[in-house]
């Protein structure tokens, strides 16, 4: 276990130094290993450049009203038009930037507080440990969607709020598993030998544990990704995530959507597969990530 | 064995505890008045109407009072009353429950079926064609999100055929046909969620199984490698795929909000949204104990099947 647990780190750096060295050999290596994956990276990167260009891509504005409402595809309005005759295409485009918003924003506000909270339980055990824990069970004893509700029901609807609710609950359930990574470094004997050396606790955190249980970090992280993306839109789908009129794929399928569901379904298609898509593609890229980065939590989803 | 489970049941009191903290603190946190935001839906805003909504809420009393009050009703059966009908929650919920439960046994056995079927041809053919396919379908259901599949449902045989899926809910005893017809498609729409991460599992274990000593000594004595696999290999590769079966109940819980709400069917689900629209504080804090105390004790009888199982776990 000790042996693994330090060959990670080495790993990454070796794949770090090596995309600096041949950066185009190595995507090629990633590309013939794992095909899916790159497929997945690609969509990533999409999602990132529409996110980020939307206002240049996007034909309208996202939220312009026009006479032409419900109107289907043609050659103006790609994908149609919505209730208040805005273009759907426009829509979906922007709706790409509240997506990697959320995702990016919860992937870091949530895993700093997931670390501490995980590293502190770890490292101080004893009756620290089991309040921490206990407290982490009661929380994971609701189910998530219904527990983001909660929350959301208690902020009040925005994109803050949002990402607030999602870090909370991922703070809460990763810092399990940063609890297990710390639990497994403590072992190794140079932790000891740190002691032995008079090192204080936070040195002893900042300089051995937190650059080792970096790697399991950064994999989560990855593998999380997707499941933001999704619990983003689930919430704004029930009508407890990010409030209209701003567009979001899971609001754009939302009982606003449903309601013209026979008379324009062009407003659902396009929402569904944009959604479909990306979380498709995220999560092959996180995996394929998973298996180059870390092996040895291959397979454990 | 019987000290492992007393020693078990006694370590969950502090988690329900906590549990059932968070629950009385959350009407706390709502900002601004919220008695203030109940009596304006209400239209009853004089003073008396007040005292009496501060006195439903207990918000008269202090923080630990109200706790301790809250526990004691529970450890009764007593989850209070609704702001609105009056009627005691406990009864509203035990109401709603079949069609959740329903829907909730039916797509365990669909996502059982479908996950380990799948998941253990895929190990058993590993690596060839039909192996990558099964799993890119896997990941496929678990990309497109429920709420999704559940409007793809309802659109496209509107635009395919022009018929739309009936939506008019009916109880079992009313008519058991027609009932059936409402509650399998959201059955199945969660099942295909749940096989795709069990059928991952499946198959990462079953491929952990096959590489064992006794499989080969089985091999090599002349049995068919069919019954190996279904006599040995499937038996031992299952444990790990139930715990997960159990551990998915929450995930569950969690899509029967969404599939109710898009089949408009009247179970649990829809009571919670439903009351979190009318700020029917007692309902929500009600379901969200019950829903709690549901999931530990799946977790509490996974933990002791395994122990059973397995008599290293209760030495440890």
């Amino acid at each position: 276990m000790a042996a693994e647990q330090s060959l990670a780190p080495t790993q990454v750096r070796r794949m770090d130094t090596g995309a600096v060295t041949s950066a185009a050999a190595s995507v090629r290596k990633f590309v013939r290993r794992k095909p899916l994956g790159a497929f997945g990276g690609a969509v990533t990167v999409l999602l990132v450049l529409v996110a980020v260009f939307a206002d240049l891509i996007a034909p309208y504005p996202a939220l312009q009203h026009s006479a032409a409402t419900l109107q289907g595809p043609s050659a103006d309005h790609w994908l149609g038009t919505d209730q208040f005759g805005r273009d759907i295409l426009s829509r979906v485009i922007h709706g790409a930037r509240v997506s990697l918003f959320v995702g990016v924003g919860v992937t870091l506000l949530g895993t700093i507080p997931a670390l501490l909270l995980g590293l502190a339980s770890a490292y101080f055990g004893g009756w620290v440990d089991y309040l921490v824990q206990r407290l982490v069970d009661a929380f994971q004893s609701v189910p998530y969607l219904i527990m983001l509700i909660a929350i959301m029901v208690v902020l009040g609807p925005s994109l803050t709020n949002v990402i607030v609710a999602l870090s909370f609950r991922r703070a809460i359930v990763e810092s399990r598993v940063m609890r297990g990574a710390t639990m497994g470094i403590l072992n190794n004997v140079y932790i000891e030998a740190a002691h032995a050396t008079g090192a204080t606790n936070t040195r002893i955190m900042l300089r051995h544990l937190v650059p080792n249980i970096m790697p399991t970090l950064i994999v989560l992280g990855s593998i999380g990704f997707a499941g933001v993306i999704l619990a983003e839109a689930s919430l704004s789908f029930l009508g407890y995530g990010v409030p209209p009129p701003t567009p979001s794929w899971g609001g754009m399928l939302a009982a606003d959507g449903r309601a013209y569901m026979f008379a324009a379904p062009w407003m659902l298609i396009a929402p569904t597969l944009a959604l479909s898509v990306t979380v498709f593609g995220v999560n092959m890229f996180g995996d394929a990530l998973r298996d180059v980065l870390d092996p040895r939590l291959r397979g454990s989803h | 064995m019987v000290k492992y489970i007393t020693r078990r049941i006694v370590g969950l009191i502090p988690t329900l505890m906590i549990l059932l903290f968070l629950v009385v603190v959350m009407v706390e946190l709502i900002p601004g008045d919220i008695i203030d935001l109940i009596l304006e839906e209400k239209f009853s805003q004089n003073d008396e109407a007040r005292i009496v909504l501060e006195h439903e809420l207990g918000l008269d009393r202090p923080l630990v009072v109200r706790y301790f009050a809250y526990v004691g009703g529970v450890v009764k059966g007593d989850l209070g009353h609704s702001l609105w009908t009056d009627q005691p929650v406990a009864g509203m919920i035990v109401q709603r429950a079949l069609p959740t439960i329903e829907i909730g046994v039916l797509s365990i056995l669909i996502g059982a079926a479908i996950g380990i079927l799948i998941g253990t041809i895929s190990a058993v053919r590993q690596d060839s064609f039909l192996d990558y396919g099964l799993r890119s379908v896997a990941i496929l259901g678990l990309s497109v999100p429920n709420f999704a599949l559940a409007t793809a449902y309802v659109v496209f045989p509107a635009i395919w055929w022009g018929v739309a899926p009936n939506m008019r809910y009916v109880g079992f005893t009313e008519a058991p046909v027609e009932h059936l017809k409402i509650i399998i498609p959201p059955a199945i729409i969660l099942g295909i969620s749940l096989s795709a991460t069990l059928m991952r599992l499946m198959r990462t274990t079953m491929l952990n199984e096959l590489r064992q000593d006794y499989v080969r000594t089985a091999h090599s004595k002349g049995l068919l490698f069919r019954s190996v696999v279904i006599k040995h290999v499937l038996k031992n590769a299952l444990i790990p795929v139930i715990t997960l079966l159990g551990l998915q109940i929450a995930f569950l819980i969690g899509g029967s909000v969404i599939t109710e709400s898009v089949f408009a069917i009247p179970g649990v689900g829809r009571l919670l949204l439903s009351s979190i629209a009318n700020r029917d504080y007692p309902v929500i804090q009600g379901i969200v104990v019950i829903i709690g105390m549901f999931v530990i004790t799946t977790n509490l009888l996974i933990d002791l099947s395994y122990a059973w199982l397995d008599p290293r776990i209760r030495y440890s």
